[in-house]
């Protein structure tokens, strides 16, 4: 009896452990955010002085929510041009016999190798040619074409998954092609478009490469970029509002990430299998 | 048997382009298209530079650097990288060389055209030589609907790929066989091609090629571990969370879940903060408690660096191993313990004959991805140390870089595009080989074959 007593002591006494461990700095930089004053070195884990001031400044100080907009706007049209073009090539692709078809999916493979920024240079360069440095959209064009490669092979493998025989019902029927994508094809793929959307919804959240090459100046920065300044050149000096940036960034994602993460952890069993 | 026509038709497209299909197989709008598609292709070339100029005399010295129209020019352009030195009217060798890589790009779309325009010339007429009569371009367009279609959608998007994803690779790629560096600055100087001399420097000056061997068994190490430890610890708390004697599952599933949800890039400048040697409330909090009497130097230690990052990253990607092993552990058939048990199997010895085969198996392509992952994982480095501290021995690099963190520095702080160009090709063979590899053993690749 003792034994299994020890026994769901000790599993409950370290999943509470793990469970700080997790906590604890979550909990810190919240507690950081109303902290009093602007250093690292002087912000305690249990503010002395509740204070506000540090979101205000955010706002006022900063061009935070410019950065915020910016981030907001990108996300959102990324994640609609991405989730348009991703899924009619991979729905071209897995319904459609055509020359060129097997070539076309192990060039879009051998893509999807590349990391992404070994061809930042050559891109930042045609972007100054087409003139479209320092614009947002060079990131959407950019994001976009990028994520092309690797979802196309994930949604490609969920639409394979769907019976033609459903397809082939609606062509008798007098569908046209584009109805049968619209009515059948979409609806059976939500869980899988969700997941593309979602992710790429993320993703220029958290970017900093591209965003840090591509857009200047302070008020075009993104949110990442801009939390990244705040503490790059001077750790301790902006730091209590870094934090309250940081818990404004973190709350709306993380809320997102728990309420889709049954559509993500799909997703990433998917595109690691591709099955 | 008559090849009378499929052989005239053939000649004259190769002439002029759909002449075989507009006279002898009477396929009058097909054939009008081509030759529309030749008289385009051939009016660019003359338009864009100065041909007809040059042909009525009017150039004295015709050069195609300066009267080239858009095909020559550009090849030209690729060959030399630029003959004229600086200022505003030097030539501008990276520009150059970006516009070459698109002409070519074009020129086989056009070469593809072509051949096709041959070998179509050709079947059409060899129609006709068997049956005696032809398809007529309605027909013709019927039977090629169902592919028209869809390279229809295709092909934007795929113009769209082809400009920024393939042609940006292609120029990198390019660019590890030139000099394009901080000492050759277009368009202030011209960039050369130089063969194989970067790979040369890579293997043969003794501070490249070792910051690179260490750079790369850094990486190596990095990503075999953190794989390794954050899978380990995520089964371990999975095989926690479905224990029968844990209380609150929801709870503490809902909390460990956490690092996986914050975004990344949050989760790691906080840690560069929480970590901060010299202000950071880690270090202050371990000498409050008296276990240490200076502060620690978590970040910029090399070696305690390298530890610290590791444990971050346990902290970051714990949690998803965690989700994914839990959903794979509620999946196995409770029978199999239960005759495991009766066969009087230990804890122990059921883990390790049944549980870790079976999660092993379904997390193997995980696994894979997630070092193919860590092995990049250029977000983890930089936000937390910037590969730092630096090390003198090393050529740009700090002790914590991993290859994508240092190909990083190199071109943005150091502008050694050459020398990132040629890393960038070596980790491209690393990967590749890698992913090929666990690729081709996926049911997705058999269908494709």
């Amino acid at each position: 009896m003792w034994k299994k007593r020890l026994k769901i002591f000790l599993i409950n006494a370290e999943q509470i452990l793990v469970s700080i461990l997790v906590l604890v700095p979550v909990v810190w930089i919240i507690m950081s955010s109303f902290n009093k004053g602007k250093n690292l070195s002087t912000a305690s884990f249990i503010p002395k002085e509740f204070t506000l001031s540090n979101y205000v400044d955010l706002f006022t100080e900063n061009e935070f929510g410019h950065w915020f907009v910016n981030s907001l706007s990108i996300a959102t049209l990324n994640a609609f041009v991405s989730v348009a073009l991703i899924l009619l090539t991979a729905w071209v692709l897995s319904r459609f016999k055509f020359k060129g078809k097997k070539t076309g999916l192990l060039t879009l493979l051998v893509l999807s190798m590349f990391p992404s920024f070994l061809s930042m240079t050559a891109v930042y360069t045609l972007f100054v040619v087409l003139e479209l440095v320092n614009k947002p959209i060079a990131l959407v064009i950019l994001y976009a074409a990028g994520a092309i490669p690797y979802n196309v092979w994930l949604v490609k493998g969920y639409i394979d998954g769907i019976p033609s025989s459903l397809d082939e019902a609606a062509y008798i029927d007098g569908s046209s092609k584009f109805n049968t994508f619209r009515k059948i094809i979409v609806p059976i793929s939500k869980p899988i478009i969700v997941y593309c959307a979602v992710s790429q919804f993320m993703m220029p959240w958290m970017d900093y490469i591209v965003p840090n090459l591509v857009l200047s100046g302070n008020k075009n920065k993104t949110v990442a970029v801009g939390l990244y300044s705040m503490i790059s050149t001077d750790q301790d000096a902006n730091f209590t509002q870094f934090a309250a940036g940081a818990v404004v960034v973190a709350i709306p994602i993380t809320i997102m990430y728990l309420i889709f993460q049954k559509f993500l952890v799909q997703g990433i069993v998917a595109g690691a299998s591709k099955e | 048997m008559n090849k009378r026509n499929r052989i005239i038709s053939m000649i004259s497209s190769i002439l002029i382009w759909g002449s075989g299909q507009f006279f002898v197989c009477k396929q009058r709008i097909k054939g009008l298209i081509l030759f529309l598609l030749q008289l385009i292709f051939v009016g660019i070339e003359l338009f864009s530079g100065y041909w007809l100029e040059a042909l009525s005399g009017q150039i004295k010295h015709f050069t195609i650097r300066l009267h080239g129209g858009f095909f020559t020019k550009g090849i030209w352009g690729f060959i030399t990288l630029g003959t004229k030195e600086g200022g505003r009217n030097g030539d501008h060798s990276t520009m150059l060389m970006i516009t070459g890589i698109i002409t070519i790009l074009v020129l086989i779309v056009v070469l593809g055209i072509y051949i096709y325009n041959i070998r179509d010339a050709y079947k059409m007429g060899k129609l006709l030589d068997e049956t005696g009569h032809c398809l007529s371009t309605k027909e013709y367009f019927k039977s090629v609907y169902a592919k028209f279609f869809a390279y229809v959608i295709l092909i934007p998007i795929v113009i769209f790929i082809t400009f920024v994803v393939i042609m940006p690779i292609i120029f990198a790629i390019f660019t590890a066989f030139t000099n394009y560096n901080s000492n050759h600055l277009p368009p202030g100087n011209l960039v050369r091609w130089v063969g194989f001399d970067n790979f040369k420097k890579l293997f043969e000056i003794p501070i490249w090629s070792s910051t690179f061997f260490s750079v790369l068994r850094w990486t190596v190490i990095w990503a075999v571990l953190a794989t390794f430890s954050t899978y380990s610890l995520g089964m371990f708390q999975a095989i926690l969370l479905n224990s029968k004697y844990t209380k609150c599952k929801t709870l503490y599933r809902g909390i460990m879940i956490l690092p996986w949800a914050i975004p990344q890039l949050i989760s790691l400048l906080v840690f560069r903060n929480f970590l901060n040697g010299q202000f950071g409330p880690v270090s202050k909090f371990l000498m409050d408690i008296g276990l240490t009497d200076h502060r620690i130097a978590f970040l910029s230690d090399p070696f305690i660096a390298k530890v610290t990052i590791l444990i971050v990253n346990l902290w970051l990607s714990f949690p998803m191993f965690m989700i994914m092993i839990q959903g794979i552990l509620s999946n196995i058939d409770k029978s199999i313990y239960e005759a495991a048990e009766i066969d009087g199997g230990g804890s122990v010895k059921i883990f390790f004959h049944i549980t870790l085969p079976l999660v092993l198996r379904s997390t193997a392509p995980l696994i894979v991805m997630n070092l193919a992952g860590n092995f990049n994982g250029f977000g983890t480095i930089y936000f937390l140390t910037n590969g730092g501290p630096v090390n003198t021995n090393y050529q740009f690099a700090g002790d914590t870089d991993i290859l994508i963190s240092w190909i990083y520095k190199l071109t943005l702080d150091q502008r050694l595009y050459d020398m990132a160009a040629v890393m960038n090709i070596m980790i491209f063979i690393l990967i590749a080989a890698v992913s090929i590899w666990n690729f081709r053993r996926t049911q997705a690749f058999k269908e494709v074959e």
